[in-house]
């Protein structure tokens, strides 16, 4: 088999925390805690999980934006952990970024030409070429080309990530992390953008993680889904058989809250109690068992082990079988 | 499919039409500074200064050190505008000629710690850690002294002289332009567009050119506008304390001290004089107060 386009290695993220004073023991915010997964050229990997989980963090440390405390990153079969800025400059015209918030992620003093040329320029374009790309960027985005000459403010949400998009696939990137791109965003034009980036991958075969907290979004766009709670994957499947068939009470309580645009079909939600436990102290064993309704002693005592529960479905459970009988 | 696409394009082109006047920042910026009537005044103001700093020598009646022994401290009158000091020289001569030296040391001093505080300041948010704190705790050493005093001690060191009065202003302002940006350096690497820049992989130098040097610049602006108002006056008054320009020189500051001793019998020839650096100091403030809420994109009218 061809090496994956992307493979994450139990990476871990702490960021340290102020040290108080006459305590000795440095504390740690375990933002990403082991994750681990695979991406093949032209998929649509998507992240979920509430805030907090660390999907974002998961996302800039594989654009390297942060640098991983523990694991590695393969791209295309390469080792990029340990690249020093010199040494990833030239990967990163493979993989780009698309941010969650389209007013903050454009610099306002610059024009929208200037701002899609960036990586042009920073990745060494001439001057003639750059000027055509910036043109042709902006229509596979569906802006105009004399778009190319206002600043952002002039701009809507919705154009604005459009410009986000034009610059992220200015360099002809193969994988674009997508960080929340359209939960800033109204829901009449999330499905604009969505279908762009939909249309988009079919046009340059891209591939795409794609990091979102709304269920029915990643419904819209995912091949595959990777559901994380206080910085570890718990369940990582198709999308189809994820939704279909949830394993992790967790996964099913995020689904059981997605709602219905019918109000005469009644439902049982799972409602789950408390509040997402610090990461800066998770609790022991499975991180989920203080808010899980089936938790055993077990639970609190083992850390449960990602496995294949069917092919190509992960889950960390440790009574996945039981509980889906009982569904 | 690539039809569809097309089409959907074309509507939303029809959607952004709406969409027609190109405001760039500067247009926005000159709209809100002209409603600001007091400000736009100053500015007009200190642009005459300016200009009469360039011809002022060339049009006065007299000489700037030319005496005139029939009328020793005489007060204003037709032949002496602003009267004559205590050898006969002619004061609105010598004001007018040097407005010249007062808006040199203003600039230049306040240019040179602009620049300097600039450096440090964009080197010290922008890397932070050691760098940071060893630039930062050296800047509070230099503000913990009063600016005069310090301002002082370092003509003690350099010797009087107009020249190394503007060397202490300069350094004297640096600290305090450091600091500011500083601030705006931190405030504009934590943005998104920085990070988004990083991941491009954008080097240092073209983050903090592209991005962080511009996104300070107008509270450097302000500032720079601010300070020299102050540092005009610190200039005078180095002179004043016979530390900066010597006196035959028409600085504004010698002249006040040339006519303290003749306040009770002939206060005109250190009214004139403390109005010039009066009203120059006021302009200044004011322009900088009106370019800071002009520049200030959270101020809407």
């Amino acid at each position: 088999m061809n090496p994956s386009l992307l493979e994450v290695q139990n990476i871990k993220k702490y960021f340290p925390l102020k040290k108080k004073l006459f305590s000795r023991q440095q504390e740690y915010v375990k933002a990403v805690d082991g994750v681990s997964f695979q991406v093949q050229k032209g998929e649509t990997l998507s992240l979920v999980g509430e805030s907090g989980c660390g999907k974002s963090t998961t996302g800039r440390v594989l654009m390297k934006l942060l640098d991983a405390t523990e694991g590695k990153v393969f791209f295309e079969g390469n080792d990029i952990t340990n690249l020093n800025d010199d040494e990833i400059r030239p990967l990163r015209r493979e993989f780009q970024m698309v941010f969650q918030d389209p007013y903050a992620s454009l610099n306002p003093r610059l024009k929208i030409r200037d701002i899609i040329e960036e990586p042009l320029i920073v990745h060494n374009v001439e001057k003639k070429k750059r000027t055509e790309r910036v043109n042709e960027l902006l229509e596979i985005v569906g802006l105009n080309r004399y778009h190319a000459d206002r600043y952002p403010h002039e701009f809507s949400g919705g154009q604005r990530q459009r410009i986000g998009i034009a610059r992220a696939l200015a360099v002809n990137p193969k994988l674009i992390i997508a960080d929340e791109p359209v939960s800033a965003l109204d829901v009449s034009i999330q499905s604009q953008i969505l279908n762009l980036l939909k249309d988009l991958q079919d046009e340059f075969n891209l591939t795409y993680i794609f990091i979102a907290h709304d269920l029915s979004v990643v419904e819209h766009i995912s091949d595959r889904v990777g559901v994380m709670y206080l910085g570890r994957l718990v369940e990582l499947a198709s999308r189809d058989s994820l939704f279909a068939n949830p394993f992790h009470p967790y996964t099913k309580a995020l689904l059981s809250a997605v709602p219905i645009a019918d109000p005469t079909i009644k439902r049982d939600r799972i409602i789950l109690k408390g509040d997402i436990p610090s990461p800066a102290n998770p609790p022991t064993g499975c991180t989920f068992h203080t808010r899980c309704p089936f938790a055993q002693q077990v639970c609190k005592e083992i850390v449960p082990e990602f496995r294949e529960i069917k092919p190509e479905h992960y889950v960390a459970c440790h009574f996945a079988e039981e509980l889906s009988v009982t569904k | 499919m690539k039809e569809l696409h097309l089409n959907k394009r074309e509507e939303y082109m029809n959607l952004s039409l709406e969409i027609i006047k190109v405001k760039s920042p500067i247009s926005e910026f000159w709209r809100k500074f002209k409603k600001q009537k007091l400000a736009l005044f100053s500015f007009f103001f200190i642009l005459f200064l300016i200009v009469l700093s360039i011809i002022g020598p060339y049009i006065v009646p007299y000489g700037t050190t030319e005496p005139d022994y029939k009328n020793i401290l005489s007060g204003p009158s037709v032949k002496h505008w602003a009267g004559t000091d205590a050898y006969g020289r002619d004061i609105f001569s010598r004001i007018i000629a040097g407005t010249q030296i007062s808006l040199f040391v203003g600039l230049v001093s306040v240019l040179l710690g602009a620049v300097g505080g600039t450096i440090l300041g964009i080197i010290s948010g922008y890397y932070g850690k050691w760098v940071d704190r060893v630039i930062m705790r050296i800047c509070d050493v230099l503000l913990a002294f009063p600016g005069i005093l310090l301002a002082i001690g370092i003509i003690a060191i350099l010797g009087p002289g107009l020249g190394n009065v503007v060397i202490a202003v300069a350094i004297f302002s640096i600290p305090i332009f450091a600091r500011i940006v500083r601030s705006s350096t931190l405030s504009v690497k934590s943005t998104l567009y920085v990070e988004a820049t990083k991941s491009v992989g954008a080097k240092h130098k073209r983050i903090i050119w592209k991005h962080i040097f511009p996104g300070t610049v107008s509270s450097i602006i302000v500032y720079f506008t601010m300070r020299i108002g102050t540092a005009i006056l610190t200039a005078a008054s180095l002179s004043f304390l016979g530390l900066g320009a010597q006196p035959p020189s028409p600085e504004w500051g010698a002249m006040l001290s040339g006519g303290r001793d003749y306040l009770n019998t002939a206060p005109h020839v250190t009214f004139f004089p403390g109005m010039a650096i009066f009203v120059t100091v006021l302009a200044f403030n004011l322009l900088g107060d009106g370019l800071r809420d002009a520049l200030d994109p959270k101020i809407e009218e």
